[in-house]
Order: structure tokens, then sequence, then C-alpha cells
């Protein structure tokens, strides 16, 4: 049954992962994403993680796919765009870079540390009378990554206060027209 | 995967019994979601028109409760037609993706107690994840995409512009949703809908102010319903398909049975999400037992928490009936400046006084100067916030 789940799930996302890429149109790009996010939120379920899978799904598939999407409708470019390159090392580059990840990933899942057996404080995956996974979480969080959680929210912040001073930016009256910017 | 866990129906593992027993959950979620809308539709109109001194549907059926079945089966067999613009994949697949996390999100809602059927001990309810009421979120969030994919692929300006204004507000509101839901969290002290049920539970009359959350968590109550009411599109905040400014909104190319969904998923969205007001803040099943049947008769057991919920539920969704019935549309800059500037800035030190206040009980300090404490703090800081707002007429200064 779980490997039924985890075999389904694993083929959606990566169909989802290349219709992202292999689209024509931008909105048939995010709906890919939002295929592939909600894929990988299924295996992190089948791994128990489940707070994990439903900031996935909050996150990532409704609230950042949406704006995507809002920004596509928003700015009229979602007409098929042509597969033609600007910068004729890109593709190379990017599979290269690609393979590097695949290695990385693959180097990693066989460490402990990086599948998340045990954190330093003890808190283990299963078992040891530590509530229900959205508690470890929790108490993961708030004990030993409270300084990197810490550091993402002041680092979220400064991308708050950057995005409003390009938006007051583009806003000026004066000064040229930044029709030529966006169009 | 126990996503599904902590229900008792798990504890002995999975015969067929227990199979059979969720499958007849499902079906059963599955027909009230239906027959509430159905019902709730002709409760509105039958309640606006009252209201309006008319008399309202009364043909079809006694009182013309069928009223909503026929238009149903009408739109099944009226043309559905596809204008040639559209983009066809995404135009039919937009009403399912309003549709299904309509439905599906009604899954952690608690309608009653915890009974025994066929030797098994389960929740009357179909799922009590671990993640509770996030599964709303996820569900309301995948829901929105129902509405915005509607008006972009109708390949039509008028839908088009509804779902740019849905996704906008759908977006903002659901910020303040999140926000409310939280000052509920923080005093019930899980996510679990049947915990935050069972932290309300009725023990005695005064329960209704002493257990309840709607009374320490009033602000987040009152911030939750006008929230909610703008995350299902309900009147006042009807902007997505405001009719006299476009034409019908993100449904307007849509016809027949597919346009008809899409009222069925609005509807489902709207007793879905009273139905999570009354689990959050109404206590969902609990209420006085009948003194005088036996505690552990079927009567108590089955039928008065079920008719708690109802009741309670019934009150909300009359509520939003009167609503629909009183207020006028907001203008789209009121419905932006109201969620952003004040509806958000509320929630937010909502949050931050529930904090201190459950801290301050936690720790047991005294009540008397934690709450008027935490509440001056709050006051303090919506004031600042209140100053940086710019004032109509006023221009910001820019960054240069």
């Amino acid at each position: 049954m779980i490997a039924f789940v985890f075999f389904l799930a694993a083929a959606a996302a990566l169909v989802g992962a290349l219709g992202v890429v292999l689209a024509r149109n931008p909105v048939h790009s995010a709906l890919f994403l939002v295929q592939t996010l909600v894929s990988v939120a299924v295996l992190f379920l089948l791994r128990d993680a489940e707070l994990l899978a439903a900031v996935q799904v909050i996150v990532y598939a409704s609230a950042i796919v949406v704006l995507f999407v809002f920004v596509i409708m928003l700015l009229g470019v979602d007409r098929a765009e042509s597969m033609e390159d600007r910068i004729p090392y890109q593709r190379p580059a990017a599979f290269a870079l690609g393979i590097v990840l695949l290695l990385e990933i693959l180097v990693l899942a066989g460490h402990e540390w990086a599948t998340g057996q045990h954190t330093a404080r003890g808190v283990p995956l299963h078992g040891g009378g530590f509530g229900g996974n959205v508690e470890r979480v929790a108490r993961v969080l708030f004990t030993d990554f409270l300084w990197a959680f810490e550091t993402t929210a002041v680092l979220l912040v400064i991308a708050v206060v950057g995005a409003v001073v390009l938006a007051r930016r583009s806003g000026r009256r004066d000064g040229a027209p930044d029709d030529e910017v966006t169009a | 995967m126990n996503l599904l866990a902590a229900d008792p129906l798990y504890a002995k593992g999975i015969d067929l019994t227990v199979v059979l027993i969720l499958i007849g959950k499902t079906l059963a979620v599955f027909a009230i979601v239906l027959l509430s809308v159905l019902f709730y539709i002709w409760f509105m109109r039958k309640v606006i028109a009252d209201m309006q001194n008319r008399i309202g549907p009364q043909r079809a059926g006694p009182f013309g409760i069928l009223q909503t079945l026929a238009d149903g089966i009408k739109a099944f067999f009226k043309e559905s037609s596809r204008p040639s613009a559209a983009d066809k994949r995404v135009y039919m697949l937009a009403p399912y993706l309003a549709l299904i996390p309509a439905v599906m999100a009604f899954a952690i809602v608690p309608i009653g107690g915890e009974v025994s059927i066929a030797g098994h001990r389960t929740y009357l309810q179909l799922a009590d994840p671990d993640i509770g009421i996030l599964w709303l979120l996820m569900m309301s969030g995948i829901g929105l995409y129902g509405v915005m994919l509607a008006g972009w692929s109708s390949g039509s300006k008028y839908p088009l512009l509804g779902s740019v204004r849905a996704s906008a507000q759908l977006l903002s509101y659901e910020a303040a949703l999140g926000l409310a839901v939280v000052g509920v969290l923080v005093h019930a002290g899980t996510l679990s809908t049947r915990g935050i049920v069972d932290g309300q539970s009725w023990t005695s009359w005064h329960s209704f102010v002493s257990n309840w959350f709607w009374l320490p968590a009033i602000g987040a109550f009152v911030i939750f319903l006008i929230a909610a009411l703008a995350e299902t599109n309900h009147p006042p905040f009807d902007l997505v398909e405001a009719e006299q400014e476009l034409v019908g909104g993100f449904h307007t190319e849509y016809s027949g049975i597919r346009f008809a969904i899409f009222f069925l998923a609005e509807f489902m969205n709207l007793v879905t999400m009273s139905a999570i007001a009354v689990t959050l803040f109404l206590g969902g099943p609990s209420g006085p037992a009948l003194g005088f049947v036996a505690a552990d008769s079927w009567i108590n057991v089955w039928v008065m928490p079920v008719f708690w919920f109802t009741f309670k539920l019934l009150v909300l969704l009359y509520a939003t009936v009167w609503v629909r019935a009183t207020l006028p549309r907001l203008r789209y800059d009121q419905l932006m400046s109201f969620g952003w500037k004040y509806l958000i800035e509320l929630a937010f030190v909502w949050a931050m006084i529930t904090g201190v206040v459950v801290v301050g009980a936690d720790q047991g300090w005294n009540r008397w100067v934690t709450v008027p404490a935490a509440i001056v703090g709050g006051a303090m800081i919506l004031g600042v916030l209140w100053l940086c707002i710019p004032r109509r007429g006023e221009t910001v200064e820019e960054f240069r």
C-alpha cells in the first residue's frame, strides 16, 4: 500500500517536473509546478512528516504559486514562449549543474545527519513520548535550530523591506516612465 | 501514515469492518455536505424573501424545499458551451478544482462525540489528523485555483478581471484567517480539531463562557468571521462576481452544470467555514446532555452532540444570510485597505495578546495584571501602526 502510494506520488512529481520545463504556456507550467509540490507533500506524508506536508501545500502550492500565476495574469505574458535560448551556454551549464546536484543528493542520502534520524537534542522521528509530528518539529525548531529560525525570520523581513523599496522606486511620477522596463 | 491515527478506530488494527466504517463515514460526510448545501440555498432564499417581504420559492415541494434540487436537475440538462478562445483543458478542470477541496475540507469537522459502531469506538468525524486545522488552510489554498483558473482560462476580459480580484482578495484575507486561527490554537494547545473540541467540553451551564473559546478569543472570533466571509466570496465581500462591474465575474463564460458546480463549491465552502467556526469557537458538538435519559444511552451519545453541532451551525448560517440580505458590497479599494491596514494588524496584535495571556496563565502570574498589561501593550502597538498609515490625501514620501 505504502509502496504503491510512493510510486504513484513519485511518478506524479516527475511528470509535473517535466511539465514545468516542457509546457509552452507559463500558466500550464505553474500548474505542473503545483502538481509536483502536492506530490512531494504526499511523499512527506509517507515519511510521517505531516507538518512539512501541510506547510508545503499551504505555503508553496497555494500562496507562492498563486502569486506566480497572479503576476503572469497581471503582466499578460500568458502566451506561448519561444523555446530559443538567449544565452547559448545555458543548457549545457544547467545540465552540468543538475548532475552536480543529483550527486550531492545521492551522497547526502547515505548520511544519517542529513536524513534527520536524530537531532542534537535527541528528538527521534518516532517514539520517545514527544507527541505528534507538529510537536516534534516545534521542539527542535525552538531549541536546536532557534538561531537559524530567527535568522531566517530576519532575512524574510529584509526581503519584504527590499520589495517595498523597489515598489516605491518604480512608482515615482517625475523621471522616465517605467513602461519600457515592464513591457 | 498516521494522518488518521488519532481516531480510536485504528487502535485494534485495520480489518474489513474498519474499512467499511471508514467508507460509510466518507459517504456520510459527502451526503451531509451536499444536502446541507441543498437546504442552505433554499433556506437562504426563503429567509431573504421574508426579509424583503416576498414569498420566495414555493412551487417545488412543500414550502418550495425541492427548489434547489429542481435547479440542479435543470442545470444538468442545459447546454454546456465553451468559448472558442478558452484554454480547453484548464477550462474543463477549473470547476472540479473548486469543488473537490470544498468537499474535502469538511473531513476534519467533528460533528458528534465518540460512538461505537459494530464493536469499534470511533469519532463522529471523518479524519482527525495531527495537523488538524491546517487541513482547512490547505484546502482553501487549493480551492483558490478553481476560481483563478476559471477566470484565466475563459479567454475573456471580465472573467480575467474577476479572477485577478479573487486571487488578490483570497490571498489577503487568508493571512487574517490564519492569524485568527492562531488565537484559538494557543488556547487549545493543539492543532487537532478533536483536541480543540475536547478543550471546550460541557461540564455545566457556565461552560458557555468559561470553556468555549469564543470569549477568551473574542478578537480572533470576530476577525475569523469577517475573514471567513471574505474567503468564501460571501457578500459584502463578493467583489469576485460583482454583477454591475464584471457581468458575472470569474464564471461568466461557464454554463450548464459547470456553472452550477461553482455555486455548489461556493456554498460548500460557506457551510464548511461556518462548521469550522463552530468547532473553533463555539465548542463543536459540546452542549448539555438530556438529564432524564441515561448518560450512555444512544440519545445522549449519538443524537445530542449532533443536535448541538447542527443547532450552532444553523445559528451561524442564519447570520450569514442576514449579512447577505443587509450589507451592500464593498468597493475594491475599501476591501484591500480594510484587509491589509486593519484586519491583518488586528489579528497580529490579537495573537500577541493571546500569547502573553496564555504564557502568564502558564507561569501562574496574576491574571488581573497580565490581561490589562497585554491589552494596553496591544493598544500601544496598534496606535503606532495606526499613526504609520497614510491618511486620505496625504502623499507618501518616496525613497530615492
